[in-house]
């Protein structure tokens, strides 16, 4: 996790705290016909911290994170990336602008090994195609070295070096949702969407997912996780935002949070 | 894993594959075993390119039998016409089929599953319209007749052995041009389409272009064993490209062994060999054909390399114990 990688072109859209929030929305709304699973939604996300989104099912958290990595665009309103408008870019555009995502139901390239997955999330950034394979001119082979070398590291940040050769589909699911973090931050991406990362692990994996959440965002990596099990989020986040029904009901700091009263009755149905 | 193991021998087995085709091309003598080792090879780079496009991009093609056609057409055309050179030919052929390619894949690829096969059916069917129907052109149903033959300087590939030598080493060059993306940064996010082309574009892969590239590289290694083909029997008509060829294509990357190179070298020798072999069988010849495909499918569902392997595998296990 070190910054050996960011000598290639994504320099200009390293986050910059000097110059306000790195992620903006901005009255994002969405509709799928008649549902309105967003709804004329605005926050910020500075630099830094990790942000947790939580809401009851459907309330439209999954949707947020679609239109901010560009898999849905927003009907209207705005998502500004360190400054820049990327509402209504390509998916890959904005990955090679430094945002990454991990899915709800994990989605490893399953036939590949583990190494693998982790080698083609570097792929924003490289730049060889398929002449300088062929060739094998010497770029491509530096190219590949660092992307061998990139992936270890990463592989043993998350702790699955000594599974890098096995078939990724075989892997226990635990490990799975650690190996698509790896993958993402292979992409070297200043922000992380991680897309209830807990779900499906025991209460031991899900603390040492905790630490790594933590560890990931003291390399400066921003952190936006959407997560079901309350004493992860409320623990490791530094500000949360609650959605109910595709509107924003509240934000605020944890502790904010859990004395909030429209929180409360959203949650638990009070006061109907 | 065990594909992990065999990239690290790599040039290994080239080496043994050059030698391969060099000792086969010695020994070989007789004329109809050089023909049918000639017509082999040409399937094979047939059934590569395909597989590249199947196999590693998960896309499906079933009217690749085109892209061959304009290749043969195109240097019949020019060579027995217009006496343009063959070598010449070979690269007009060739970008000719890129150019077409480009233009026919940026549609259809957009297009998945079901809906690509049935696209690139269509652009496969017109094709073989082209061919049969413009005959000012290219000699219609009744096929194009007077195709030179090939040669460097003096030296001649009209002998058996030396065309052996040229489709065999075509193959072996293409082999080498596939395995090196295969195991590259294009090459992995190529794979990834395959297994899930949702998670491909959330590393930032262009599936779109990637995915246009592949199908353009594919419709070249077709031009060429189409090249090849027309140079080699001299004589072509529209049934050697029609839709049953493209199938034929399809067949063989399936039978090999879908995502291996050498799987496209066991499927194109099977389907080549297969109707050789079943003359015995006279008129029930097409229904032991069929029969043999479904053996090898329910048999093998992952295709005569899995498959062998896996029997590979199975007997070193029973020896150790």
């Amino acid at each position: 996790m070190n910054d050996q990688g960011k000598n290639t072109e994504n320099k200009d859209c390293l986050p910059d705290s000097s110059n306000g929030p790195l992620l903006e929305l901005a009255n994002i709304s969405k509709a799928f016909g008649g549902v309105q699973a967003l709804n004329d939604i605005t926050f910020d996300v500075p630099t830094g911290i990790i942000l947790g989104v939580i809401g009851p099912n459907g309330a439209g958290k999954t949707t947020l994170f679609n239109v901010i990595t560009g898999a849905y665009e927003a009907d209207s309103g705005n998502v500004r990336f360190s400054g820049k408008e990327i509402r209504g870019k390509k998916v890959h555009k904005i990955v090679t602008q430094g945002i990454a995502r991990t899915f709800q139901n994990v989605e490893l390239f399953e036939s590949m090994t583990v190494a693998e997955n982790v080698m083609v999330g570097c792929h924003v950034r490289g730049r060889c195609g398929f002449l300088d394979a062929i060739i094998k001119t010497p770029r491509a082979k530096r190219e590949e070295q660092w992307i061998m070398k990139r992936s270890s590291e990463l592989l043993n940040f998350v702790g699955l070096s000594s599974q890098a050769d096995q078939r990724s589909g075989d892997l226990p699911f635990g490990w799975q949702r650690l190996l698509e973090i790896a993958r993402a931050l292979a992409s070297e991406p200043s922000v992380l969407l991680l897309d209830e990362p807990a779900a499906g692990l025991n209460a031991t994996e899900t603390r040492q997912l905790g630490s790594l959440i933590q560890k990931i965002r003291s390399n400066g990596v921003t952190v936006l996780l959407v997560e079901h099990d309350m004493s992860l989020t409320m623990t490791i986040s530094d500000m949360i935002i609650v959605l109910d029904r595709g509107s924003l009901l509240a934000k605020g700091t944890p502790r904010e949070i859990q004395s909030n009263e429209a929180v409360m009755a959203a949650y638990l149905g009070k006061g109907k | 894993m065990c594909d992990m193991l065999l990239s690290r021998i790599n040039p290994i087995r080239f080496a043994f594959f050059f030698l391969v085709i060099a000792l086969v091309g010695l020994l070989v003598d007789n004329a109809y075993y050089q023909q049918v080792l000639i017509l082999i090879g040409i399937n094979t780079l047939l059934a590569v390119g395909l597989n590249m496009l199947m196999g590693y991009a998960g896309q499906i093609s079933l009217g690749h039998a085109a892209f061959y056609g304009i290749g043969a057409y195109t240097t019949a055309i020019l060579t027995a016409k217009y006496q343009i050179y063959p070598w010449i030919a070979l690269v007009i052929a060739i970008l000719l089929a890129v150019a077409i390619a480009v233009v026919v894949g940026l549609p259809t690829l957009k297009l998945s599953g079901y809906y690509l096969g049935m696209g690139t059916l269509g652009f496969g069917m017109i094709f073989n319209i082209i061919f049969r129907e413009w005959s000012s052109l290219t000699g219609g149903a009744s096929g194009f007749v007077g195709i030179p033959s090939l040669s460097i300087g003096s030296l001649s590939f009209e002998s058996g052995r030396n065309y052996f030598y040229l489709v065999w080493f075509s193959v072996w060059s293409v082999f080498l041009i596939c395995s090196r993306i295969i195991n590259s940064r294009a090459g992995r996010a190529l794979r990834s389409i395959h297994d899930s082309e949702n998670a491909s574009m959330a590393v930032g892969v262009d599936t779109m272009t990637l995915k246009l590239q592949v199908f353009v590289l594919s419709a070249a290694f077709s031009a060429l064993a189409g090249f090849l083909y027309a140079h080699y029997i001299s004589f072509i008509s529209p049934g050697s490209f029609d839709f049953l060829m493209s199938v034929r294509m399809v067949t063989m990357v399936v039978i090999g062994g879908m995502a291996s190179i050498w799987g496209a070298l066991l499927g194109a020798s099977l389907l080549t060999l297969l109707p050789e072999w079943l003359h015995a069988f006279s008129e029930f010849e097409m229904v032991v054909y069929g029969l043999v495909l479904m053996l090898v499918m329910i048999l093998m569902p992952q295709g005569l390399t899995r498959g062998i392997l896996d029997i590979y595998e199975r007997s070193r296990e029973k020896y150790r114990k």
